[in-house]
């Protein structure tokens, strides 16, 4: 084996020296920090460096879930992914449907580039739309409630309405990137199929629900798929944007990926936050794998690898 | 799978049988009501997806005094360039941002694009022997890697990126799934090609760069874009690893302004005016039309790749 390897690389060599600079890159990038998930164990001090460090056994994930904190950051990371994976998900999948039934071609047209424009916007961007909608003084949503004659509410005092507000602005930025991956799958639908079905007298409603959803099934378990593979994984991003730095919202929005932004930032707890990211990082892939196999073996069509 | 192949199979059958049901309804009223609630729908989202757009220009425009008396409206009050004479009076903060964001934008997308076609090239060459397994080596990083913690170690202690602009850079550089897009679009090219270039006696270095590369426009613009969206958009990486405020790239520079005074009063004091006269929240808002400029500008041209690239994508290889 090793030898057919050598004997390869003699063969092929201008082949694998084009591609070693990717794989030096990927390894170096990528591959070596995966030993640093070991600081899980271990009580990191930065003079010892990650190797150097005294093991500490499992300590650092006892103080994380006897903390509390561990089971909250796990409960919100995977509550957050599901209630953003149905919504934008459902709503990308409504809006595909629809535009690739409009046939007012402009308009079409227009409508598509505008849905797909958010995702074109920084997230830096979409911090400052927050903070202009909802802030107590000169938000444009307390400005309406004056208008109305109401009363201002103070959004950033209830944590109850930032799982919606989360929520929606997800679905704001990539509805429109989601449903040109299933506008793209409708497309591919057999156009003998829709014309039959029309032949047959089926209305649009039936068309949609007996000829598209079923053509575009493997499309939406795809992306389910590589969604479930991300359940642990809070977009950092997107919550450290709108949510930013208000103690009050951590109970109701800390995700894992802020948490561990967190203690990075003040340098605090480092042990407790590498078992969250040991944790994170095994769970995810232990879940992508036998989510996979699973579907795999209901359909090996479907699956991802 | 079973009971998709039958309904599609079982089409005329279940069609028929359900038309029964909704015999009363002509395909005609159907279709008008499905109209209805699809324009509908996607108007609203439409509109949704511009409003905070507009509200974030028309703020821009707005004197001060206005919003801090009737706070942030949809459509402005009244116009005014005071924001925009304040950043233009001494653009130093803003030309030295975008210089930084221009350069780290140019020189990854560029740098990342040849390696990223050439890593494409081989892995899809038929005759390389290792393919697979090279791909999944690269395909492995998406499924499992590191986390926040070590790769920040890593990247501070050991490969000394604090405060260095290569730290902009570097992580974007080389994503797996831009590779696999590449990948399709490498496969597209006809074998025969590359292997009469072979026998022409071209070596392999000079068959991709002379034969390939010419022929992979589309791709490289379409990669091209989103890499450079991405790196234009990036402020994560800054506001991890680099210190110095001159090498703040655009949207860092802004987060920076948005969140602490300070950012602000530097610009006032570089101006000349009393912080408490600085036009604060209209300058913000001005701020982010200024860094967003450029997107809004390209949006129209650039889209057809976006598009054709997400297509792609989506499409398993």
């Amino acid at each position: 084996m090793k030898q057919g390897f050598l004997h390869e690389i003699k063969k092929n060599h201008p082949l694998f020296i084009m591609l070693l600079p990717a794989v030096i890159l990927v390894f170096v990038m990528s591959y070596i920090p995966m030993s640093g998930l070991v600081l899980a164990f271990k009580n990191y001090r930065f003079d010892k460096g990650v190797f150097g460090s005294d093991w500490n056994g499992l300590e650092n994930f006892r103080y994380l879930f006897s903390s509390g904190t561990g089971w909250l950051i796990t409960k919100n990371t995977i509550l957050y992914n599901l209630l953003n994976l149905i919504t934008s998900q459902a709503l990308s999948i409504i809006l595909a449907v629809i535009i690739s039934e409009m046939r007012a071609r402009l308009y079409k047209r227009v409508v598509q580039s505008v849905i797909f424009f958010p995702y074109f916007v920084s997230w830096v961007i979409v911090g400052t739309f927050v903070y202009n909608i909802f802030n107590y003084e000169t938000g444009v949503m307390n400005n309406l409630l004056t208008a109305l004659g109401k009363e201002k509410i103070n959004v950033y005092a209830l944590p109850a309405v930032w799982p919606w507000i989360i929520c929606a602005f997800n679905a704001w930025k990539w509805s429109g990137y989601n449903s040109i991956i299933y506008i793209a799958s409708i497309t591919g639908i057999d156009e003998q199929c829709l014309e039959a079905a029309e032949i047959d007298g089926a209305n649009i409603f039936q068309k949609i629900w007996y000829i598209t959803f079923p053509s575009i099934k493997p499309t939406i378990i795809t992306m389910l798929l590589l969604q479930v593979g991300r359940i642990l994984r809070g977009d950092f991003e997107m919550f450290y944007q709108i949510v930013g730095n208000n103690g009050q919202l951590y109970n109701a929005t800390d995700v894992i990926d802020t948490y561990v932004f967190r203690s990075l930032q003040q340098n605090s707890n480092m042990g407790m936050t590498a078992a969250a990211t040991f944790y994170q990082s095994v769970l995810c892939f232990v879940i992508i794998i036998i989510v996979n196999a699973l579907v795999k073996r209901a359909d090996p069509d479907y699956a991802l690898f | 799978m079973a009971h998709n192949l039958v309904s599609r199979s079982g089409l005329s059958t279940s069609a028929a049988a359900t038309l029964g049901r909704s015999a009363r309804i002509k395909p005609n009223t159907s279709r008008i009501v499905f109209d209805l609630i699809g324009y509908t729908l996607v108007t609203l989202v439409a509109v949704v997806c511009l409003i905070p757009l507009v509200m974030l220009i028309s703020g821009s425009f707005t004197a001060e005094q206005t919003i801090r008396l009737y706070g942030y409206s949809i459509f402005p009050r009244d116009v005014t360039l005071e924001a925009y004479s304040v950043i233009f009076k001494d653009p130093s903060t803003v030309i030295r941002a975008y210089g930084v964001t221009i350069f780290v934008t140019a020189v990854g997308t560029s740098l990342g694009l040849f390696l990223l076609t050439m890593t494409a090239y081989v892995i899809s060459r038929k005759d390389f022997k290792y393919r697979n397994g090279f791909s999944f080596f690269f395909y492995f990083t998406t499924l499992f890697n590191g986390g926040m913690i070590s790769t920040y170690i890593f990247y501070i202690q050991y490969l000394h990126l604090k405060d260095n602009i290569l730290a902009l850079i570097l992580p974007g550089l080389f994503n797996v799934f831009y590779l696999l897009i590449m990948r399709t679009f490498v496969a597209a090219i006809p074998t025969a090609l590359i292997e009469s270039a072979k026998i022409d006696g071209a070596k392999e270095f000079r068959i991709f760069i002379q034969i390939v590369f010419p022929l992979l426009k589309s791709g490289l613009a379409t990669i091209g874009l989103f890499m450079a969206l991405g790196y234009w958009n990036d402020w994560y990486n800054a506001m991890l690893y680099i210190n110095s405020t001159e090498k703040y790239p655009l949207q860092y520079m802004m987060y920076n302004m948005l969140m602490k005074n300070q950012a602000l009063s530097q610009i006032a004091s570089q101006v000349g005016i009393r912080v408490e006269n600085m036009p604060t929240n209209s300058l913000k808002l001005a701020m982010a039309v200024v860094t967003t400029g450029p997107i809004i500008l390209l949006y129209p041209f650039v889209q057809k790749f976006f598009v054709k690239g997400i297509t792609i994508g989506s499409v398993k290889g």
